[in-house]
């Protein structure tokens, strides 16, 4: 997927002008909220369970390159094949090369973020290869001129019903619906003949196993089971950082994924897929590959990022989000939107191509207040604010201005005058109102709102009066 | 006990008033109130705008003009917070320094917090009458636990009644200079702040932290609305 993060401010800007996604980002808020605080107290001790959850996962960020060994071993012994990706263009050269090596012409798939990094649909329609989007989500976005996903669970959050029963009709040419379980339907009637008649599935996968070589799915739709095991060829793609250990370690991280994520004490479908189909199996792929990828993320382990790869894809970080919660997803220009977005998106494409999204937060806390893995995503934020000061990424103005203030906060004389100055200044531009409307030196705050006017003179100044 | 006040910079140059309020509570609790005044900034605008240096030499002057004292009050989570949570790692690396940050980390109380944990005050000058709703500022939320002080304290005072809007704890969009460098979303979401505390429909809004007060009065005063009175709980506390 091509990265827009670049044009994040106009994104934003366009998305704050546009009254039908306000309007669905209004009808969507909540939902996922609401049913989060009431899950979570299901569990004796929930804090606990996030406490183990993350030193799971941190166990695991120790030893990567052991546990992937394992899994490698365990998952080849079960007749899969391993194979790893360093880049999206090398994901989508492996999947290509399984796909003319099975003679496949059409692959469904479930989703998955990987195929999204990669830009995955293109490929294989480059090279000859249907690719059939079968996540309700995922397909809607599909016929929608291949849109992006702006959630990384709930990719159509920014939809209405209305824009999908218009969408429908004209994609289906059927007569338009708007009933959901009629137009859900319809989609299930486009997509059977898609699933009995590819030949190759392609998945995510939530986790790998390593003790059992195995790949757990969670989903809701039940297109994850037909896309994993109706095609004689199944193939995972997946981030190296997936991998925990055992299936007790899946037990425990489950009970904390759907809840986050959804909600749901579980979701309707949990698969663990563990190699290919055996000669008394009724069903299952006969060739199972995984595709296993760094893009970015071994750079990151090690380093004073690390924490970030914990991460489960919950999305309740994005869920919690004010600016997520007025602007959707869409605006944050690549594959992961939200406060997971603004810092996966410049550790894995480039600092330098997503400066605005570390810096579009109000640092507020809520995301990791809410993450069940417990990634300090506001430090994380703002220590790639760090990182852009000190490549100097950041506009001439601003470290100028910064550098200004500090110095002139170090120096309690100046900083006196200075705000002698500053207080008359913005009482002069009230001009004996309670308000300023239009503040020269801030624009963009007068823009939406107003500036209240300063009482008159600083506390500094009145005290020193008052002692005297 | 001596109590020094950090006065912070918004209250400094915005509203003095809140200071004196401080100084009121303090007092009336008992406390010998000191303004150290060369107090400027805690540098947590620097801090949060990836300037660790400038942050470090703030947070030094600071330490050095307030560690001689019992206690260090400041009416901001938000300020308190940077002292309190970030100027020990800020320092880390100055084994001098980090000790002194540790030192005066432990004794740096939020306002509503020191009133009611501390000095446990509970005779109140406040004359304040009338019905408010409580806009639960993030940082000191999330990071100091304030929640159920500034409410306690609003619960002394004979004529106020207290009204929870909904989304109290939801971010008001302000975030210091993310309210500037990103004012159309900032202006946006306490669009949606203040549609929740006009529809708690109350006489006065009341908050810990000048920062999202002025954002939310702002905001209110931009939608038309003259009447809703935005308040810190300073002032409430304390005013006449």
């Amino acid at each position: 997927m091509d990265i827009k993060s670049m044009h994040f401010k106009a994104n934003a800007a366009a998305s704050l002008a546009n009254a039908g996604l306000q309007q669905n980002l209004r009808t969507a808020k909540g939902k996922f909220v609401d049913k989060r605080a009431i899950a979570i107290t299901e569990l004796d001790d929930f804090e606990g369970t996030r406490e183990a959850a993350k030193d799971v996962r941190d166990r695991v960020l120790q030893d990567l390159d052991l546990w992937l060994e394992r899994f490698e071993q365990n998952a080849t012994a079960r007749g899969a094949t391993v194979l790893w990706a360093k880049d999206g263009a090398e994901i989508c050269r492996h999947v290509v090369a399984i796909a003319s090596r099975h003679g496949v012409k059409k692959a469904t798939k479930s989703k998955s973020m990987l195929s999204e990094e990669a830009g995955l649909n293109l490929a294989l329609a480059a090279a000859g290869v249907q690719p059939v989007e079968t996540d309700l989500g995922e397909y809607i976005l599909q016929i929608n001129d291949n849109e992006a996903p702006s959630h990384i669970i709930a990719p159509v959050v920014h939809k209405s019903l209305d824009e999908v029963a218009d969408l429908f009709a004209r994609v289906h040419g059927k007569p338009r619906k708007t009933d959901i379980p009629e137009l859900t339907r319809e989609a299930r009637e486009v997509l059977r003949s898609h699933f009995l008649g590819a030949e190759m599935g392609i998945s995510g996968g939530n986790f790998l196993v390593a003790e059992t070589g195995s790949v757990a799915l969670v989903t809701n739709e039940g297109n994850g089971r037909m896309v994993t095991t109706l095609p004689k060829v199944h193939v995972v793609i997946t981030g190296i950082e997936k991998v925990i250990p055992t299936l007790e370690d899946l037990s425990l991280l489950l009970r904390l994924l759907p809840r986050s994520a959804t909600g749901q004490s579980i979701s309707n479908y949990v698969s663990v897929l563990t190699g290919v189909k055996r000669p008394d199996d009724t069903d299952g792929p006969e060739h199972l590959y995984y595709i296993l990828v760094d893009n970015g993320r071994a750079d990151v382990v090690g380093g004073p990022f690390q924490d970030m790869l914990r991460c489960i894809r919950c999305g309740a970080c994005m869920n919690h989000c004010p600016v997520y919660q007025t602007i959707g997803g869409q605006a944050y220009g690549w594959v992961y939107p939200g406060p997971m977005g603004a810092v996966l998106t410049p550790l894995f494409m480039g600092i330098e191509n997503a400066l605005d999204l570390p810096q579009a937060a109000t640092l507020c806390g809520q995301c990791s207040a809410v993450c069940p893995v417990k990634i300090p995503l506001p430090e994380l934020m703002r220590k790639l604010r760090e990182q852009q000061v000190e490549k100097k990424l950041r506009p001439l103005t601003e470290r100028l201005a910064l550098k200004a203030w500090a110095w002139m906060a170090n120096s309690p004389a100046l900083y006196a005058l200075g705000t002698w100055l500053a207080v008359r200044y913005l009482k002069w531009l009230a001009g004996g109102s309670d308000r300023i409307e239009v503040l020269a030196v801030a624009p963009a705050w007068t823009q939406g709102r107003d500036f209240p006017a300063p009482e008159g003179r600083t506390f500094r100044e009145l005290y020193a009066a008052r002692k005297r | 006990m001596r109590v020094a006040l950090f006065v912070t910079c918004l209250v400094d140059l915005m509203r003095p008033r809140i200071g004196f309020a401080a100084i009121k509570l303090l007092e009336a609790a008992g406390c010998e109130v000191v303004v150290p005044e060369k107090q400027t900034c805690c540098g947590q605008p620097a801090f949060n705008a990836g300037d660790r240096a400038a942050a470090a030499m703030l947070a030094k002057k600071t330490i050095a003009e307030f560690e001689g004292y019992d206690y260090v009050v400041a009416p901001s989570g938000s300020c308190a917070d940077q002292m309190r949570t970030e100027y020990p790692g800020l320092l880390a690396d100055d084994a001098a320094w980090h000790g002194r940050a540790v030192a005066l980390a432990s004794r740096v109380y939020e306002l509503t917090d020191f009133l009611v944990n501390i000095v446990r005050l509970d005779r109140l000058p406040g004359k304040f009458a009338g019905s408010v709703t409580y806009h639960d500022s993030c940082t000191g939320l999330r990071s100091l636990g304030i929640k159920e002080q500034p409410r306690r304290l609003l619960a002394q005072l004979p004529h106020v009644a207290l009204k929870e809007m909904a989304g109290a704890e939801d971010c008001c969009g302000f975030g210091g200079s993310f309210a500037v460098k990103f004012g159309d979303i900032s202006a946006a979401i306490a669009a949606k702040k203040c549609a929740n505390i006009r529809a708690a429909g109350t006489d006065a809004v009341v908050g810990g932290d000048l920062g999202c007060l002025l954002n939310i009065e702002g905001k209110l005063r931009r939608m038309g609305d003259e009447t809703t009175q935005v308040l810190h709980i300073a002032e409430v506390l304390a005013g006449e």
